[in-house]
């Protein structure tokens, strides 16, 4: 069985940014990513970042993505990578099973941590499987890395930032956005966004949502409604719009399967998107070794997956024996750079979150 | 309504712009409204003319005596929130707008001049486009329109 | 259905690769996953669902949902959102739970 001292599963901003500050303290890793590259979905972003220049704020998420993986193939002989492999299972003694192709692999890990991310939720209504009917990141795929126009006419469902990104990145592709529909009563996501999108005509129609998807092979139109302050369908209010593309933002759910596998304490918190794992203030779970960076425990940015995986990455070689030489200073300024992100009105429901799964 | 349809209300867009005296030079119009993590146009402005601070969810404040409209918080800022105005004379006004879309305009071209609701105002011509590398694909347009729209004005588009 | 001028991405050019779909076929480029050479080409149908027969197509692009489950090369329940294109690929819209004795 092969031995590695720290096994990362993921290689998005958070894994690559924990094996950056391991092998920055002289601990080697092995990052392992499902997909054919790394980089995670900071890959689809085209839009410039917020936040402040530590975490490269007004870079296109595209080029904050090579910034990552260069800073991480900059220690060939501490971070190796291994992408098409999927981890099928996590176990107690720290063993971690792979899959590559048809062949599998088992690793002995003296530490994990778990930075998996987030899969996107789905929307009840009915014939929500219309073909034509896709996640906003299925768009931003389509879109952003394979050059392909998802649709010709397209609804938004979701006004939080990345229904609102999206949107904006629809019409940057040559879509029509014919509306966003947000069954809140306020938008959801930074005024910005929305700004951006309302001076090109697109109308973000609060306190509405979709009722009923209609085609017979795929999506030709979709029925909206307007909804009361009880999340109900208001009579008479029903409308009949023609499209080819229907986009469900919803929101993100963490992808936490490996943790209820290996048996974690996991609590279901809402301001944080789902299961998620209990961890103290080094973002250790309740099973010695077992870490989490990242929006597996925690709905956030890309910017906090970012510093996450730098606190994680520095604590774990410390907790293994390798010190970084700026320990205590890069310590005190991750968790400063993260007191800062979550710190205004938007940050509301991480620290509500966070405050609940402190163990 | 800002919070439903994402326009800004005129009290709001007002608190951004400085007394008319100042406009006889390009300033820097920051509409940013909501307490957000972000300071890039803080970090990005030569002449320390946006203050944002150590927390970095206050919006920021211009002080127009330093600040010279040269438009690089214009392509800094993420959220596409900026754009600089000038008072020509008594009829014009020059903006300095982020674009990032295609086609571009042509300098020389007439487009639609659009309100924050994307309403049509008035036509607006298209007296220079700018994108350099350090501008990272945001293009600067710079547009004349009528000085009566001035508090309205804010992108363009090709045709409504 | 392929973006031909983008204001930030430039998509280069790529290899073109031929592939056939339900017998047809078709071309797709290099980088291309099933799904998104299929959709480039209109086609947003890639099975049906297995006891009522409904049409299926992409939804998160990402392997989670398994929406996109196709035939291919004779192997059945494929993802084909994170299936890389290769020349002379078979594709097949699945229209049941796929059977691995079936003949190609």
């Amino acid at each position: 069985m092969k031995k590695i001292d720290l096994v990362i599963i993921g290689g998005g901003p958070a894994g690559l940014s924990a094996a950056k500050t391991a092998a920055e303290s002289g601990l080697a890793s092995l990052v392992i990513e499902r997909s054919s590259a790394i980089g995670g979905q900071l890959v689809k972003q085209t839009h410039m970042f917020f936040g402040s220049e530590k975490q490269y704020a007004k870079t296109r998420g595209i080029d904050i993505a090579k910034i990552l993986v260069k800073d991480v193939l900059e220690f060939p002989n501490l971070i190796e990578i291994m992408t098409n492999t999927t981890v099928v299972g996590l176990y107690k003694d720290k063993v971690v099973t792979l899959l590559k192709k048809e062949k599998y692999i088992k690793v002995q890990a003296k530490a994990i941590i778990i930075a998996t991310g987030a899969s996107e939720k789905v929307l009840a209504f009915e014939n929500n499987d219309l073909p034509g009917i896709y996640g906003a990141g299925a768009v931003q795929t389509l879109m952003n890395v394979h050059g392909v126009m998802p649709g010709h006419d397209v609804v938004m469902v979701g006004s939080g930032n990345i229904g609102l990104i999206i949107s904006y990145q629809l019409i940057q592709a040559g879509v029509n956005v014919k509306c966003v529909l947000e069954a809140a009563s306020t938008i959801g996501g930074y005024k910005v966004h929305a700004s951006k999108l309302k001076r090109l005509g697109v109308d973000i129609k609060t306190s509405h949502s979709i009722k009923k998807a209609i085609g017979k092979d795929c999506l030709e139109k979709i029925i909206i409604g307007k909804l009361d302050d009880k999340w109900n369908f208001i009579d008479g209010f029903d409308e009949e719009i023609e499209i080819d593309a229907l986009c469900i933002s919803v929101g993100l759910s963490p992808l936490s399967s490996l943790l209820s596998m290996i048996g974690t304490e996991m609590k279901y918190v809402g301001y944080l998107g789902g299961l998620v794992p209990l961890i103290n203030k080094n973002h250790e779970t309740s099973i010695e070794n077992i870490f989490v960076a990242g929006d597996v425990c925690g709905i956030e940015e890309a910017s906090s997956a970012i510093v996450e995986g730098y606190l994680t990455g520095l604590v774990v070689a410390n907790k293994l024996g390798f010190i970084h030489p700026k320990y205590d200073e890069l310590y005190l300024d991750f968790k400063n750079q993260l007191r800062n992100l979550r710190s205004g009105p938007f940050g509301e429901k991480i620290r509500l979150g966070l405050k609940e799964i402190a163990r | 309504m800002l919070n439903i349809n994402g326009v800004p209300s005129k009290t709001l867009i007002l608190s951004r712009f400085p007394d008319e005296k100042y406009l006889n030079k390009p300033k820097a119009i920051t509409e940013c409204y909501e307490r957000i993590p972000c300071n890039p146009c803080s970090t990005s402005c030569p002449f320390g003319a946006i203050h944002i601070g150590e927390d970095i969810n206050t919006p920021p404040v211009v002080d127009f005596d330093k600040c010279t409209g040269c438009g690089i918080c214009v392509y800094s800022c993420p959220g596409l929130a900026i754009f600089t105005v000038e008072l020509l004379d008594e009829l014009n006004a020059r903006f300095k707008i982020p674009y990032e879309l295609r086609p571009l305009p042509k300098v020389g071209e007439t487009w639609d001049g659009v309100n924050r609701a994307g309403e049509f105002i008035t036509k607006a011509y298209i007296e220079k486009v700018s994108l350099k590398e350090k501008q990272d694909r945001t293009a600067l347009i710079q547009v004349i329109v009528p000085k009566k729209y001035i508090y309205e004005f804010i992108t363009i588009r090709s045709k409504l | 259905m392929r973006i031909k001028e983008h204001p930030i991405l430039t998509f280069g050019e790529k290899e073109k690769l031929s592939f056939f779909f339900d017998g047809k076929e078709v071309y797709g480029y290099e980088g291309d996953t099933i799904a998104s050479a299929l959709h480039a080409l209109g086609i947003k149908i890639l099975s049906y669902s297995i006891k009522l027969k409904r049409p299926r197509g992409l939804y998160c692009a990402i392997g989670n949902c398994s929406s996109c489950n196709m035939i291919v090369d004779g192997k059945p329940n494929v993802r084909s959102c994170v299936t890389m294109l290769v020349e002379g690929m078979n594709v097949k819209t699945q229209v049941n739970k796929g059977d691995i004795n079936e003949k190609n």
